[in-house]
């Protein structure tokens, strides 16, 4: 343990993130079970209603283990919830897992199918833009990405579906995968979802990796290389690229945890058979398990692709890697 | 006041356009019972009427008129966006002068505590407090003020830092002023301006948060106006090539448009850059 506090030592710094991370998700986990245990009144009364009979209303208790102290329900929920047992739902009694696997699989397909194409496009238009910055190209996309990032996901939704799907009539408005079809014709399903999700991230991405390329070409030794009269090429690919890489993946992993969350929306918008359409669905109808389940998956996946992108920016920082 | 118009009159043409834009909604929003033809609930003709002289911009799903609606729905999300964000003022401002007057253990609990509270994406959270304390509009202002109120904190315990090592503030120590008294009398009036700044911008990012709770059908709940569930009501009429939800919908990317213009601004006057 000892060396590890030596300071500059990427591995202490990395493991110091990783018990951050650790801890987030403990306290999270604790919030969500105690954001139950708040619930006013008794949560047995409240979901079988009135005419519940003193037995049924002890049955339920007893099935959901209200009966047992806090503490050891908390530990017995969060046991079962790493092996992958998240209770059973109230409004349809079918086990949470059996509603929520394939839902998370169709998210993470949307959002990766989204990421594939979003980040490519949106590194290689934030370094173009920076590397031509104040020219009319920079310009125009600029004034491009700020609109799509203010325009709310549910409107850029609508604007796609009016045009592409009911002027047109080239995709449909309605998302719907299904484990019949081949993978083309579930791209074609998503077309539009993972489009409009696509030009909102790209235009963030984008953005942030115009500022960061910016903000190393002004630092000095980038002035030293260009007075000392280096090609612009070598200038970018050996002095500038080595140090952008850390705030570039740093903007990549985060952006993919605002994905995670931002295909809430556009899910609901495309009827899309996600996680994010159940976890509102279930909030309505205040199915309290399979909320509580699908939250703390996108906390964790939200916290873990932020404790990724800490690590890799960690990682590939060339001033903590070759340390002095 | 003057030293706002200044600032504003030596603000690039983007970030006046952003104001102007952020005003013509506050304006609308207030003057609503002067200027909408028609009452929030009242059904005028039949469903999704197109656009005219009798309907600016036709009629909604029940019949009612969209025009007077979007002025309502301003009105009604303004209010409660404007409630949410001075308790999650109040309450930020407070903790974060805490934090700052108090410093030590009370600093490191309180920034821990709000580290992770923001480690969280915030709609999810706002959607998991939501189906255990159901959706009446004081949830709602609870909610969303103490989670916006993390924001808050930041910024507060920052700018008391600054101040909180001037010598007004140690020779107030010394003379024996109690805890409330530095941050009331020493800390707040100078921490002023940046808290005003950041108000207004926190106000606009609460009122599309609202805005998009509702369009999940989890944030204010009809008959009562607003932008968001007025789109999630009209979206049916789209794929029959009507495009009345796009008004309520326009009208939050119009208010946003504003926001980010004036944020950019503000970015650039932080930056400090000079072109």
């Amino acid at each position: 343990m000892m060396q590890l506090h030596k300071p500059n030592s990427i591995a202490a710094l990395v493991v110091k993130r990783i018990g951050l991370g650790v801890v987030t998700l403990l306290v999270i986990s604790l919030l969500i079970f105690a954001g139950v245990e708040a619930l006013p009144g008794d949560l047995a009364q409240a979901v079988l209603g009135h005419s519940a009979t003193p037995e049924t209303v002890a049955a339920f208790r007893k099935e959901l283990k209200l009966d047992l102290p806090a503490h050891e329900r908390y530990v017995a929920w969060l046991g079962a919830f790493v092996k992958g047992d998240f209770g059973n739902s109230l409004a349809n009694r079918r086990p949470v897992a059996e509603l929520i696997g394939w839902r998370f699989a169709n998210t993470i397909f949307l959002a990766a199918a989204t990421a594939l194409i979003a980040v490519p496009v949106a590194v290689v238009l934030g370094i173009l833009a920076a590397l031509y910055r104040n020219t009319l190209f920079d310009r125009l996309i600029s004034m491009a990405t700020l609109s799509t990032i203010s325009f709310p996901e549910f409107f850029v939704a609508y604007i796609l579906i009016a045009l592409l799907s009911v002027q047109m009539a080239v995709f449909p408005s309605i998302a719907n995968v299904n484990a019949q079809m081949n993978l083309w014709q579930k791209f074609y399903a998503i077309f539009l979802p993972c489009l409009t999700l696509a030009l909102v991230v790209i235009a963030h991405m984008m953005r942030q990796t115009r500022a960061a390329i910016i903000n190393i070409l002004s630092s000095p030794f980038i002035e030293m290389a260009n007075l000392k009269g280096l090609r612009r090429l070598r200038v970018v690919v050996q002095h500038a690229f080595p140090n952008a890489l850390s705030p570039v993946i740093n903007v990549i992993a985060l952006n993919l945890a605002y994905l995670v969350v931002g295909v809430v929306i556009v899910e609901v918008v495309f009827v899309y058979p996600g996680l994010g359409q159940l976890l509102v669905d279930s909030v309505s109808k205040r199915d309290i398990p399979v909320v509580q389940a699908s939250g703390l998956i996108f906390a964790a996946t939200y916290v873990l692709l932020n404790l990724l992108a800490d690590v890799l920016s960690i990682v590939s920082n060339p001033r903590l890697r070759n340390p002095r | 006041m003057t030293a706002a118009f200044k600032l504003l009159r030596s603000a690039p043409f983007s970030a006046r356009l952003g104001t102007g834009m952020v005003l013509i909604t506050l304006l609308a929003a207030l003057l609503t019972p002067v200027i909408a033809p028609y009452g929030e609930t009242e059904v005028v003709g039949d469903v999704w009427l197109e656009a005219g002289r009798q309907h600016l911009v036709g009629t909604d799903n029940l019949g009612r008129d969209m025009f007077s609606r979007l002025l309502y729905g301003a009105r009604n999300t303004i209010a409660i966006a404007f409630a949410i964000t001075a308790l999650s003022f109040v309450v930020g401002v407070m903790w974060g002068f805490l934090a700052a007057v108090v410093g030590g253990w009370m600093d490191q609990l309180l920034s821990r505590c709000v580290d992770i509270l923001m480690a969280f994406p915030t709609l999810i959270f706002a959607l998991m407090v939501l189906s255990v304390v159901g959706t009446s509009i004081p949830a709602l202002v609870v909610v969303i003020a103490l989670l916006d109120s993390t924001r808050v904190f930041r910024l507060s315990r920052a700018v008391a830092m600054d101040i909180e090592v001037l010598e007004f503030v140690e020779a107030a120590r010394l003379r024996g002023e109690g805890l409330w008294w530095l941050m009331r009398h020493e800390v707040l009036p100078n921490a002023m301006p940046p808290l005003v700044a950041e108000f207004g911008l926190r106000f606009c990012f609460v009122f599309l948060f609202i805005a998009a709770l509702s369009f999940l059908g989890l944030g204010i709940q009809p008959p009562m106006a607003d932008w968001g569930s007025m789109v999630r009501e009209n979206a049916g009429a789209i794929t029959f090539g009507i495009y009345t939800p796009l008004w309520p919908a326009a009208a939050i990317a119009f208010l946003t448009v504003g926001v980010n213009l004036i944020v950019d601004w503000f970015l650039h006057l932080a930056s400090g850059l000079e072109d």
